[in-house]
């Protein structure tokens, strides 16, 4: 059993040292997946693959072999094909959802807590009864009453996360209103906009991009819940999630069919989490200057 | 010393590893008491005396190293067994904290920190300790003492708190007693009361203990012998009334000149020590006390002078020049 | 105190209001007509436009919605055309599934999270410490059907120690029932423990450091005794709030652990009313857990304040 610390003159004695926060081999690794998920997907029209929708009833669940890299899924088709498109259905949700989220919820946010007031309340009470929904619950009656598409599953995930980004926006900008530098601008005559935008857009910014890196990690896991059950893209669009939800009829065959999309799902929303976080603790405007 | 030593520290260092360097927090001291003797250990902030008394409660910071012998009733605290360390400590060995705010657990009710120690100690079952429980609070001087047990510490003065914290360090009548700035936190009308109860105590239950105080005041006619630290060390040691009389040690006198003093003239100078206590990783050539001693003179910047009695067997000192000896200063 | 009680019940007010509003116009965005969904293909114009004018569905917007909120004060969620069960029947029946999935979940995560909290506060800074945090970090981004399918997998398919699916109701078989939340109840907990992991660990920590540990030692107490009770007690306060926010946000992950593991709860009626387009019990679902999530977020506010009487006097 580890002796418990008793540290009282340790702290006394021995001088704080500075905590550089250095961004360690794991953050690097995060970065590099992500690169190559990304230039993976985007170049997928040039990489020289089987058409991912091509069925081959007499080549179903094939272990991976020469021709099939990572083998067939249960309509025959290209595991490695699929994983790759399916990449770029889950990876454009993933970013364009917390984009109407980011520029909404920004806005909202930096102007609730710049202008304060009523607006401000109405702000806050408006997203608190968004809030009051169980995500998940609102989003699949969203889809169930105006149909499954694209845009549909993309703009009510969208809305979804537009409060959290509210939220962090105004608190950032309740921060840093009180400065000085925002004083000085506004003694000097500056306009409200030339204010928002040239002085607090700049600040407000990075820590709402991490948030924005969380959001997308969090946009990708609800996505692929919501293919999963067959409600999230519609069939035969094909995320991460819904192979993951097919793959879960051949559990006992070809595990792999679920697990390989689930495992590329699970190292990309980690990575995303990782370098989410790293960037919001070297970017919360509390430790910083000024 | 006519007494049987009941605690004799020999050769204890401690050494805190930090990044900027090793740090010597003790420094190869000795130390005894005798069962029902009182130590007082007088020292300013950082001097060490509050590592000293971890080393003997070996309740050391994890990275500390310790060398050198705790010897308590023959046995050797530094090689005993964690387990059978911790029967020892509450029952042979107490202490009291300097700040009873925090040292008293505060979502815990009075009554079940006492009633814990009882406990684990003497196997009293529940009914026995609440009897005993308040039995030793109304020996500390705290009234409605049977209301008492049901109450959190935030609802006790400052002063009654730490009657509460002697009441659980006399709990299971321990043979010494550590006291670390038992009145440092309190109100200056309090820190009489409890000093007196401490005495009180110890007298009747025969029990050594060990003050330590920044303020040569706590333990003038409270304790039979004292020892002054500086920087880590032991750089004076007498039996109280020598030590007030005839003390030896430059520090010393500059401690005992530094206290107000109510018959001196009104705006007198308080001569404070000038400088500061020296930085524990950096340890000084020569004597600690060198670079703010009034009679540092030659060798007191080369060596260190070693703590060895001169006329007086019990009176040891660590010094070159010591006041009121043919070898240093007129006192 | 009462007067805090009494300014938060207020409030809730509206936001219950608005929450009605809100899933009434989700339920209007059907880009179709009601009727025919309900009519499916046995739909004729004369059928329409009768059943139309028999739900009221040929009034203005804003008469529905009254007369809708008029039913469902009056207990009235509508009725299924497809079972002809009414909502809070339904509900009724699935209810204690959830909530027995709910509770088990978060007993798993907290017989998780604690011990894993303790051990990590007490060795923090070694090599299990950082372990431990950077699995709690990792299973952050792993989702609940992500930890359902490889939990069916192990011990489903290959081990074969319990069922992947199936439901047994207490009454019947206590065991039964026990073995089949076991794996839904442990995806779901997966999912939770890192947070009340960690926010415990750090306030133990702190704790640890505190005078009145060392004086615990100082007395001689026993290290289990100073670690359960004179450090974990101080430590819990975030763990509780934590815990009971948790609770509430556990009502949106059953659906998709229901689902898979194929569990008659409030989830999966949820799904089949959206699967077999019974839109009347989707809308009252729909309201139903919605409602029940602000009041469980509302009693955690209690909650919050009962413990942090901070909170009560609009101060932290």
């Amino acid at each position: 059993m580890a002796t418990l610390e008793l540290s009282i003159d340790e702290q006394v004695i021995v001088a704080p040292i500075r905590k550089t926060r250095r961004l360690g081999l794991l953050f690097w690794a995060a970065i590099g997946w992500l690169t190559f998920v990304f230039a993976v997907a985007a170049l997928a029209n040039l990489l020289p693959m089987p058409d991912p929708t091509a069925m081959d009833m007499l080549e179903r669940r094939q272990p991976p072999s020469m021709l099939h890299w990572l083998g067939t899924d249960g309509l025959g088709r290209d595991e490695l094909a699929r994983l790759i498109y399916g990449a770029r259905i889950s990876l454009t949700v993933g970013l364009c959802a917390p984009i109407i989220g980011i520029t909404i919820g920004g806005a909202l946010g930096m102007l609730a807590g710049y202008f304060r007031g009523r607006f401000e309340t109405l702000v806050v009470g408006s997203m608190d009864v968004l809030l009051a929904f169980p995500p998940l619950i609102l989003a699949l009656a969203v889809t169930a009453y105006l149909g499954q598409s694209l845009p549909n599953l993309t703009l009510i995930l969208g809305v979804l996360g537009i409060p959290a980004f509210m939220r962090v926006a105004r608190a950032t900008t309740l921060s840093l209103a009180r400065r000085e530098f925002v004083i000085a601008a506004q003694a000097l005559g500056a306009t409200h906009a030339r204010i928002l935008l040239r002085e607090l857009l700049p600040n407000v910014f990075l820590p709402l991009f991490a948030f924005f890196l969380l959001g997308v990690a969090v946009t990708i896991v609800v996505e692929g819940a919501l293919s999963f059950l067959g409600l999230g893209v519609p069939p035969p669009i094909s995320s991460w999630g819904s192979m993951i939800g097919e793959g879960r009829e051949s559990l006992e065959i070809a595990p792999r069919l679920a697990f390989i999309p689930a495992t590329t799902m699970f190292l990309t929303v980690l990575s995303f989490n990782l370098v989410g976080d790293t960037l919001r603790a070297l970017t919360d405007p509390r430790q910083g200057a000024l | 010393m006519t007494e049987p030593v009941l605690l004799s520290v020999e050769g204890v260092a401690v050494d805190l590893p930090t990044p900027r360097g090793n740090l010597r927090a003790v420094d190869q001291v000795d130390l005894k008491v005798g069962a029902g003797q009182t130590l007082g250990i007088v020292g300013e902030s950082g001097c060490g005396k509050t590592m000293l008394s971890r080393a003997i409660l070996q309740l050391l910071p994890r990275k500390a190293k310790l060398s050198g012998r705790v010897m308590l009733d023959g046995q050797d605290l530094v090689q005993l067994a964690p387990e059978r360390l911790r029967k020892l400590r509450g029952r042979s060995l107490a202490v009291v904290f300097q700040d009873p705010m925090t040292s008293l657990n505060p979502v815990l009710t009075i009554g079940t920190q006492l009633i814990e120690t009882l406990q684990e100690h003497l196997e009293l079952d529940v009914s026995a300790a609440r009897k005993r429980s308040v039995e030793l609070l109304a020996a500390v001087g705290i009234p409605a003492p049977e209301q008492r047990l049901m109450q959190y510490p935030h609802q006790l003065s400052g002063g009654m708190r730490q009657r509460v914290a002697i009441a659980i360090a006399l709990s299971c009548e321990p043979k010494l007693l550590i006291a670390d700035e038992p009145t440092t936190a309190l109100d200056v009308t309090i820190q009489a009361q409890i000093l007196d109860l401490l005495a009180r105590e110890q007298r009747r239950r025969h029990m050594a203990m060990i003050i330590i105080t920044h303020d040569l005041g706590v333990v003038a006619g409270r304790t039979d012998e004292v020892a002054v630290m500086y920087a880590g060390r032991v750089v004076e040691r007498a039996p109280t009334p020598a030590l007030f009389k005839k003390m030896r040690m430059p520090y010393t006198e500059a401690l005992l000149a530094a206290i107000p003093k109510l018959d001196a003239a009104p705006h007198t100078v308080l001569p404070a020590i000038s400088g500061r206590p020296p930085d524990p990783t950096r340890p000084i050539k020569g004597c600690s006390f060198s670079p703010r001693c009034r009679y540092a003179a030659g060798e007191c910047f080369r060596e260190k002078p070693l703590l060895a009695e001169a006329e007086q067997p019990d009176h040891q000192y660590a010094c070159f020049h010591p006041i009121g000896t043919a070898a240093g200063v007129e006192a | 105190m009462v007067g805090f009680v009494v300014r938060r019940l207020l409030y809730l007010i509206p936001v219950l209001v608005a929450v009605s509003l809100l899933t009434f116009l989700i339920a209007s965005l059907l880009p179709g007509d009601l009727a025919y969904v309900i009519l499916g293909d046995q739909a004729t114009p004369d059928k329409v436009a009768a059943l139309r004018q028999d739900m009221g569905l040929d009034q203005p917007i804003w008469w529905r919605y009254l007369s809708w909120l008029g039913n469902v004060l009056q207990g009235d969620f509508g009725r299924s055309f497809r079972t002809g069960q009414t909502v809070l029947q339904a509900v009724a029946e699935r209810l204690p599934v959830s909530i027995e999935l709910m509770l088990l979940a978060q007993l798993g995560a907290l017989a998780i999270g604690i011990p894993l909290a303790i051990a990590c506060a007490v060795r923090s800074g070694s090599a299990f410490d950082r372990f431990m945090t950077g699995s709690a970090f990792s299973m952050l981004s792993v989702p609940a059907f992500l930890s359902a399918i490889l939990l069916i997998y192990l011990f489903a398919v290959e081990l074969r120690w319990l069922p992947a699916t199936g439901y047994v109701p207490f009454s019947e078989d206590p065991v039964g029932n026990l073995r089949c939340f076991l794996l839904p109840a442990l995806t779901l907990a997966l999912g939770e423990w890192p947070v009340l992991m960690r926010v415990l660990r750090s306030d133990m920590i702190a704790t640890l450091q505190e005078d009145y540990i060392a004086m615990a030692r100082a007395k001689g107490l026993k290290p289990s005794r100073i670690l359960l009770v004179h450090a974990l007690k101080p430590s819990s306060l975030t763990l509780v709030t934590v815990t009971g926010i948790n609770i509430g946000r556990l009502i949106g992950g059953t659906v998709i652990v229901e689902s898979i593991f194929a569990l008659p709860g409030i989830g999966r009626l949820l799904l089949g009313a959206i699967f077999t387009r019974d839109l009347i019990i989707l809308q009252g679902v729909v309201l139903f857990v919605a409602c029940g999530y602000v009041l469980m977020n509302f009693v955690v506010d209690m909650l919050y304040a009962v413990l942090d009487p901070r909170i009560r006097h609009g101060h932290a």
